[in-house]
Order: C-alpha cells, then sequence, then structure tokens
C-alpha cells in the first residue's frame, strides 16, 4: 500500500447548494410525503377504508332503524362500531406496507444509503404515515357520525355532538384507528415482509380473544380488557360508560393499545437501527 | 475518497468478506473486480453503511458513512438498478430522495436531462427497461452532485450503446475529480475504463494497483515463440520449471518464463527460434490466471488447464 499524499479534491463548481444544517428530519418528513402519495396502494387502501367505514355505518344504523333498539343501544357506537371494528383492519395493511413495501422492491436500500440516520428515517415513515392517517380517518369519524345519526334520525334515535362523551367517541375512533396502523408499522418493522406482518397482526386481533373465550369465563372477563379485537373496542365508540364493568373507560383502552403500539415501535424502531438492510 | 482497513464481514460461518484493506483515489476510475460471488457487493454494502462490518473500518472521505453531513452531497451509489418502488414515477423517486438531503426540485430536472430520461419521468418505474432503470439510478447516484460515485456492475446487461455511455460518463466524472469505484465480474469491461484496479476472490485481496501494472504482471511471465525444435525447447522449459503450449497458428506460448529468460535458454541449450516476443496477456487472461484459485463455484468439468 503506498502512502502517498491525498491530492486535495479539485475545486468543481457545485451544482447543487451547500446545507447549513445537516440534513435531518424536516427534509425527511417532506420525503416520506412524497413517498406515501406517489403510490396508488396508498389511495386504493385509504378509499377502501373510507368506504368500509361508512358502508358499515350506513347498514348498521339502517338495520338498528327496521329493527329498533336494545337496552344497550348507544348512538354514537351504532354509526362508529364499523369504523373501528372493519376499518382497522384496511388501515393495518397501509401501515404494513408503508415499511415492508421498502423491502420487497429493494427500496430501502437506496432510501438509506441518501438518509444513512436510520432513526430518522425511521420516525419520520412513522409520523408521516400516522399524520395522513389520523386525518383521513378523523375526516371519516364525523362522517360516520352524521350519516349514522341522520339515518336514526328517522326514529329519533339519533344523539348530537353535543351530547356528552360524543366528541371523545369520534376523536378515539378515529385516533385508534392510527395506533393500529401503528402496530402494523411497527410488527413489519419486525417482519420487514408484507404478509407476514399483516398475518400477524389480523391474528393477534382475531385469534387471541377467541383463544381467551376458552380461559373459564371469570379469568376471561378479568383478561378481555387487555385483548385487542374482541369488547375491548367498544367502551372507544361509546358515548356512555362501558356496560361491560370489567372493561376500562375509552381513555384506558386507548391507553392499553398506545401502549402496545409503543412497545412494536420501539422494538421495530431498534431492530432498524441496528439490523443489517 | 473510500478507505478500508482490515474490512471483513461474516455471514453464519462463511466469510464473505476477509481482512480487505484499500484506498480508492480521486482522479481515476478503480475498477473493483472478482468472479461471482467474490464479495464486491457485500463491501459495497458496507462503504454505504447497509451492513455493519464484523470486523475493520471503511471510510468515505474519512468519515465513516452514517456520520457524513450530509451523504447525498459526497456520495452517490448505484448498487441495484431495480432497487426501486416500481408504482412510484421516475421524477417522484428522485424527488423523495433528493427532499431528505434539501437538494432543489430543480435538480432533480437537471439529472433527468443528464441522463436522458426527460420522455418518461412520469411514467412508473415498472415498466422501465433495464437500460431506463439503470439510467434512473445513475440519475440518483448524481442528485446530490457527489464527490464519490459508486456502481455496482453498472453495464450488466445493457446494450453496446448504453454500455458505451456508462463508460463515458464514468470517465468524465473522474477527469472532474471525483472518487469513481465500479465494480464488475468481467475483466473486458474494464479494459477501456479503468485506471486502477482492485482485484478480490473469496473475500480476500488479489491485487490493487494500475492498469498498464496489472497486464504488465502477467506478460512478464509468458512470451512468444516460433521454433522448429519445439520438443527441445519443452524439455528446456519444463527443465526450468514453465510449461509450453502450441497455439493454433502454429507458434508456441511459454508459460512461467519470461521472454528474456526463454531466449537465454534457447542458446544455451543450442535451439533454433524463429521468433521471440513477449506474450501480450490479455486482461481477460490476467484476471482468469490470478483469480482462479478463488472462484466460489467452479465447474467441475472446466477447460482448465
Amino acid at each position: 500500500m503506498t502512502t502517498t499524499a491525498i491530492p486535495p479534491t479539485p475545486a468543481r463548481i457545485r451544482a447543487v447548494p451547500p446545507v447549513l444544517r445537516r440534513p435531518g428530519l424536516p427534509g425527511t418528513l417532506r420525503s416520506e410525503l412524497t413517498k406515501i402519495v406517489s403510490v396508488r396502494s396508498t389511495y386504493w387502501t385509504l378509499l377502501a377504508f373510507v368506504a368500509a367505514s361508512i358502508a358499515w355505518a350506513v347498514l348498521y344504523c339502517g338495520g338498528t332503524v327496521s329493527h329498533g333498539i336494545g337496552p344497550s343501544f348507544n348512538a354514537t357506537e351504532a354509526s362508529l362500531t364499523g369504523q373501528v371494528a372493519l376499518g382497522e383492519l384496511i388501515i393495518v395493511v397501509l401501515g404494513a406496507l408503508v415499511i415492508t413495501s421498502e423491502y420487497s422492491t429493494g427500496m430501502i436500500r437506496t432510501s438509506l444509503a441518501v438518509m444513512p440516520r436510520r432513526g430518522v428515517l425511521y420516525s419520520a415513515k412513522a409520523i408521516v404515515f400516522a399524520t395522513v392517517t389520523l386525518t383521513i380517518s378523523l375526516v371519516t369519524s364525523f362522517v360516520d357520525f352524521f350519516v349514522g345519526q341522520a339515518i336514526l334520525s328517522g326514529k329519533h334515535y339519533n344523539t348530537t355532538l353535543g351530547a356528552p362523551g360524543v366528541l371523545r367517541s369520534i376523536f378515539l375512533s378515529a385516533a385508534i384507528v392510527m395506533v393500529f396502523g401503528l402496530l402494523a408499522y411497527g410488527a413489519g418493522a419486525i417482519i420487514r415482509h408484507t404478509a407476514g406482518a399483516i398475518t400477524a397482526i389480523l391474528g393477534v386481533i382475531f385469534l387471541i380473544p377467541l383463544l381467551a373465550q376458552a380461559l373459564p369465563n371469570a379469568w376471561f372477563a378479568d383478561l378481555q380488557r387487555w385483548l385487542p379485537g374482541g369488547g375491548a373496542l367498544e367502551p372507544i365508540t361509546r358515548s356512555a360508560p362501558p356496560i361491560d364493568a370489567h372493561l376500562f373507560t375509552a381513555w384506558g383502552e386507548f391507553a392499553v393499545f398506545s401502549g402496545y403500539a409503543a412497545v412494536l415501535l420501539a422494538i421495530g424502531a431498534w431492530l432498524f437501527i441496528r439490523r443489517d438492510a | 475518497m473510500i478507505e478500508a482497513r482490515g474490512l471483513s464481514k461474516r455471514y453464519g460461518d462463511k466469510l464473505a468478506v476477509n481482512d480487505l484493506s484499500f484506498t480508492v483515489r480521486p482522479g481515476r476510475v478503480t475498477g473493483f473486480l472478482g468472479p461471482n460471488g467474490a464479495g464486491k457487493t457485500t463491501t459495497m454494502r458496507m462503504i454505504l453503511g447497509l451492513d455493519r462490518p464484523s470486523a475493520g473500518s471503511v471510510t468515505v472521505n474519512r468519515k465513516p458513512f452514517g456520520e457524513l453531513y450530509s451523504a447525498m452531497r459526497e456520495v452517490g451509489a448505484l448498487l441495484d438498478a431495480k432497487a426501486v418502488h416500481g408504482g412510484r414515477s421516475a421524477y417522484n423517486h428522485l424527488l423523495c430522495l433528493a427532499q431528505t438531503n434539501d437538494i432543489p426540485r430543480s435538480r432533480v430536472d437537471e439529472v433527468i436531462g443528464i441522463v436522458g430520461l426527460e420522455d418518461v419521468a412520469g411514467k412508473r418505474s415498472k415498466g422501465f427497461s433495464l437500460g431506463m432503470s439503470q439510467r434512473l439510478g445513475i440519475a440518483a447516484a448524481l442528485l446530490g452532485d457527489p464527490d464519490v460515485l459508486m456502481f455496482d456492475e453498472p453495464v450488466n446487461g445493457l446494450d453496446p450503446e448504453g454500455i458505451r455511455w456508462i463508460r463515458l460518463l464514468m470517465r468524465s466524472l473522474a477527469a472532474e475529480g471525483r472518487t469513481v469505484f465500479v465494480s464488475s465480474h468481467l475483466m473486458s469491461e474494464m479494459e477501456n475504463t479503468a485506471d486502477h484496479l482492485i482485484v478480490i476472490g473469496r473475500g480476500k485481496l488479489i491485487a490493487d494497483c494500475p492498469m498498464a501494472e496489472f497486464t504488465a504482471g502477467g506478460a512478464a511471465q509468458a512470451a512468444v515463440v516460433k521454433t522448429p525444435d519445439a520438443e527441445l525447447l519443452a524439455a528446456a522449459v519444463a527443465a526450468a520449471g514453465g510449461t509450453l503450449e502450441r497455439e493454433m497458428d502454429g507458434s508456441f506460448t511459454v508459460h512461467g518464463i519470461s521472454a528474456e529468460r526463454t531466449g537465454a535458454l534457447a542458446l544455451a541449450n543450442g535451439i533454433l527460434l524463429h521468433y521471440l516476443a513477449p506474450a501480450r496477456v490479455s486482461l481477460e487472461e490476467a484476471f482468469m490466471e490470478l483469480t482462479a484459485d478463488s472462484v466460489e463455484y467452479q465447474a467441475k468439468t472446466g477447460a482448465q488447464k
């Protein structure tokens, strides 16, 4: 190996202006926004989410109007339950895709070669996905509510925005959708495979509550408030307190699932930063 | 400038890159040669911080890749032309990359012009031919107008026109004083492009020398002769540790012994020579000779001498 002095790089006219601050989160957020709005799968999944949520609200409230109501009826819940029970599953797909599509296409290698600060890239992706999802789901929540109430008003079952707990339900029903999306994002970062990540999250949502029902009734009653999928999401869509006294309140259940999402996001971040890409 | 020191990468019990040390300098095209599976891509991935070295280190402009101030302004790389989201248009692909490093939109249009993709910039890259994908990958590498450029097998699957274009581009980038590091498994691709060669086999460094030295190194140990006394010469050459090989045109190639030495042998043994010259070993042959022991997947029934 020769030890000749390194010649200074000859001065070139730079085609790109220099930066005063080290490129980081602001630019990467813009980049991730460009990424998410420039592929069709985003529009398809968001459209499916909006359509499924509203369709469920129409069907559920329509059914209620024709069949009458029981003692546990809650007008807010009737209009929002579709978005949480069904819409959430669709957002899970988008949350996983946002990160796993980088691996399936190989784009991740290009992304990291231009932004080697992995924590910045991981956070920017999550923030952009969460913001886009929350915006859409919040609008959808309101549409669900107004469409549902319009139908329910046929038999005067409806409630109003000003009634106690209604705004909370609308907001939390939108936010919980984002939380499940972030859960899938974390799983996507861990598993790095679209089908694998989606299967894992849907498996957790569907299978665990089902298996838990095999437990003795008293145990299940105590456990249910911690499990995704089943009855634990009910307090979130409901403007009144939960019927099942074993469940946490709306904010309590929201905190439980946000906690799960935070754990998966943290594990995903740790692996994303550490692992070979 | 790229500097590797004792760079190693282990996958399970397989050592993909084994204690590599080399320096890639600015102002010239450095060819990175080795048979398939020699560890070229793994080395490039470690340079870009995609893979963590098992041992040793590698720096770009004296810093680990992850600590560069603005990665795109310092290094542009094309590892795999198909490593893009096919559902995104070429323009949006380049835009999302530029935005990470606060590079203005105007530069995106500029590089699209440089690689000649203006007509398809708005189209999804899914439908691109390999040649168009390579151009898109090169556009991405040029976005930050970087000092260091790295291309992994850039001419793979390209037509002659595309190969010529990339070759000229690399030469002009080096002429501007940039560091250009290009990998290939085919020696012939380097013949008219590289100024300097780094050759590896089975993850180990085999040669690190200027192109001229690499070809001359082979020639020093071979000669072409014409003689009516082939058997006598064969015996003399064998006694001196070389081999004699008959060529199609009736001449002979002496392997393992220089032309000067062959002349001396002939004189000492009273053998008549009609012609004697140092053999001009082609790059391909010199490369094959050097890497013969280090080919990862060798054909069992190959025509190896």
